[in-house]
């Protein structure tokens, strides 16, 4: 299968590895990778903002990029969702609407592709450490993912999956949220990196990237011995 | 920045720094989980008895004007009084006429928002008249002066040595700690109180269109001597109160009761028919029935959000809402508070000061995933901040997304300037940027990399 990367824009500019990483599994799969240097950002922050004139044009830019593309995979349940759900209720009642339900099925959040599109759970991977989930709120509500990772996890080779009791608790980024509320922002990643702290894992691993700036920005300013990691540096381990 | 704004921010930011509070409030609601999972678990599929839940307040609400003239209809022929009131002032002078007109000197409540929604104690004690709360937690709110902090549960933040010193003090007794004791305690102060009411005022959870019958669902017995006992009963309600039919109540009252408290039915669920009836020895001498719009209608007109009225008051949704819990239900500043008051709240009292509540959620979704009638919780507070941005913009918020909008329509500039910010990141931290500054004050960033994704795959890929 030909895919056509999504890659989030805070991913491109702050956390590459996870875009590499996705790259490297989907080839390892067998698969034919490409990057449309085109793209940039999905338009989530003008759109959860309330600005959804300045979000439109950001959704009718993305349905010329990917136009053409057979599936477009990215690594964030959050901006996979606004392409997913939120472009097509953008451009309804518009000449777009037709395209962006088009695009909406053929996108795929990274975990979700492997499991649900390609029937995949073992990828080859092996990462001899213990790991804790963190559900993104998009990936589990918006696109209803919650067995997927767990089943990728699960088939890596060396790795212990140990569940926190606040694992489908909201980690409190939420885009702008975070720096428009900072204390409640900050009250949130306490529970939930508080949780994750406690289960004694080496790293926390969520499919959303967004999620793991705040988780781990907060676990690293207090000092917590815990690491964030995208599922996608899991899976991409191979040695 | 609106009044309610600037209250709202710095009384979250209060909460949200006093650990011990969460932490309490946390405890509080931890039983309330493992009993809600408990109890979903024993219907046979919990995702249907929503459907059809939704679907019973669904076919009440888009036919709200049909199905209101029917229950009057038959509330009327049942031996009641139908009184209409456009907004909180209207309902007011209602029923300070009702008890001016019955020469009332106290008057017993029992829980009902709607009455705290119109101020209705303020305005009774004002004209004169002693009104005591019934329900244990309200009963509590009302001798520390406080507003409810949750519409299920007033005073789930008092501690009980609390609630004890509050009782020495107001009522004399000796202090104790228990939880049983303390409840005894109330209840024979309030006992002698029904006897000598001569209004009882009470909520409604549903307005049974069909038989013309209030529902109310309860834990203490408190309503039904509320209802029962004085001469005079006032119920007050909102319109969208009403269902269809007595059957709707089947999948509504055991769902309330589960979604709301962990309960497989609430202990006490009473359905008032009219006051009472010849040979009858005992009910009100007169029902009144209040129905309230206050701005439920400007709900109704709106098709997007109309689906806000399916709800039951429950409470489910603040239950399970991160925000809630860590700021606390005073901090909202409003009659409904959580995820549906978020929601609500600003058609009912202005979108201008009231959406920073919308802008206040990270867009979890927990709470439309726990709402017993399915409402779109989390996607309105979206499109409350798409009606906020269209009806009153912000120059800033104009200015910052067109700017943003400027640079991601050209991949050239994004990359400059992606560079240029991973080059100075360092720098940026410390300066007192928008949004930026207000993030790293509790959290740290990543090490910037020297490349990004999109020049690291030009190379690799060459």
């Amino acid at each position: 299968m030909r895919v056509s990367l999504f890659v989030p824009c805070f991913v491109d500019q702050l956390t590459p590895k996870v875009g590499l990483a996705t790259a490297k599994v989907l080839k390892r799969l067998g698969h034919e990778v490409e990057f449309r240097s085109a793209q940039t950002c999905c338009g989530q922050p003008s759109f959860n903002s309330g600005q959804w004139d300045v979000a439109r044009e950001a959704a009718i830019r993305a349905l010329e990029v990917f136009r053409g593309a057979e599936v477009v995979v990215g690594p964030s349940g959050s901006c996979v969702a606004m392409m997913r759900n939120f472009y097509p209720e953008l451009l309804k009642g518009t000449p777009h609407a037709a395209e962006a339900d088009d695009l909406a099925a053929r996108t795929f959040e990274f975990s979700e592709f492997l499991v649900k599109k390609l029937g995949v759970t073992d990828v080859g991977a092996k990462f001899a450490k213990k790991v804790t989930y963190h559900d993104g709120c998009h990936a589990l509500r918006e696109l209803r993912l919650k067995e997927e990772p767990r089943q990728l996890l699960r088939a890596v080779k060396g790795l212990e999956l140990i569940e926190t009791d606040e694992g489908d608790t909201c980690c409190g980024f939420g885009g702008l949220f975070s720096a428009k509320f900072p204390m409640i922002s900050t009250a949130m990643v306490q529970v939930k990196g508080g949780a994750l702290a406690r289960t004694g894992a080496d790293f926390v691993v969520s499919s959303d990237p967004s999620c793991l700036l705040q988780i781990g920005g907060w676990l690293s300013r207090e000092g917590k011995p815990i690491l964030p990691l995208h599922i996608a540096e899991v899976l991409a381990n191979d040695a | 920045m609106s009044d309610s704004k600037a209250i709202f921010l710095k009384d979250a930011a209060v909460n949200a720094a006093d650990g011990d509070q969460r932490a309490f409030i946390r405890k509080a609601l931890g039983g309330y989980y493992t009993n809600r999972d408990l109890q979903k678990a024993r219907y046979r599929d919990w995702e249907r008895a929503r459907d059809a839940a939704s679907l019973a307040k669904w076919s009440a609400v888009n036919d709200l004007a049909n199905v209101l003239e029917k229950f009057t209809a038959n509330f009327e022929r049942n031996g009641g009084v139908v009184h209409w009131a456009r907004d909180a002032a209207e309902a007011r002078a209602i029923i300070l006429k009702i008890a001016e007109d019955a020469k009332a000197k106290a008057i017993v409540k029992s829980k009902c928002m709607t009455s705290e929604e119109i101020h209705l104690n303020d305005a009774l004690e004002k004209a004169g008249y002693g009104v005591v709360e019934s329900d244990l937690g309200e009963f509590i709110q009302q001798l520390r002066g406080e507003a409810p902090y949750h519409f299920v549960f007033p005073c789930m933040h008092v501690k009980r040595e609390a609630i004890s010193e509050l009782f020495t003090k107001h009522l004399g007794t000796a202090p104790t700690d228990s939880p049983e004791e303390l409840t005894m305690i109330a209840r024979r102060h309030l006992r002698q109180l029904y006897v000598d009411a001569d209004i009882g005022i009470t909520g409604a959870n549903f307005l049974v269109a069909e038989t013309g019958q209030i529902s109310i669902t309860e834990n203490e017995g408190n309503a039904r001597l509320t209802a029962a006992l004085p001469r005079i009963h006032i119920a007050l309600s909102g319109i969208e109160k009403v269902v269809n039919k007595l059957d709707d109540l089947s999948v509504l009252l055991p769902m309330l009761a589960t979604a709301g408290a962990g309960q497989p039915m609430t202990c006490y669920n009473t359905l008032y028919s009219g006051p009472r009836k010849k040979g009858e020895c005992d009910g009100p001498e007169e029902f009144h029935i209040v129905l309230l719009d206050n701005a439920r209608t400007r709900l109704l007109a709106d098709p997007e959000q109309r689906d806000a009225l399916h709800c039951i008051r429950c409470g489910a949704c603040l239950n399970v809402c991160p925000i809630f819990k860590n700021i606390g239900g005073l901090a909202y500043g409003t009659t409904y508070q959580g995820p549906i008051g978020s929601v609500i709240t600003p058609h009912l009292r202005g979108l201008k000061q009231w959406n920073h509540l919308s802008g206040a959620s990270s867009l979890c979704g927990a709470c439309t995933d726990a709402c017993p009638v399915r409402i779109d919780l989390h996607h309105h507070l979206l499109h409350n901040r798409r009606n906020a941005a269209k009806e009153s913009p912000t120059l800033f918020d104009r200015v910052f997304h067109h700017g943003f909008n400027f640079v991601i329509k050209r991949p050239w500039l994004f990359a400059t300037g992606g560079r240029i910010f991973r080059a100075t990141l360092p720098l940026l931290q410390k300066l007192p940027l928008p949004y930026m500054g207000a993030g790293m004050k509790t959290r740290d960033l990543p090490k910037a990399p020297s490349q990004s994704f999109r020049d690291q795959w030009k190379h690799q890929n060459v």
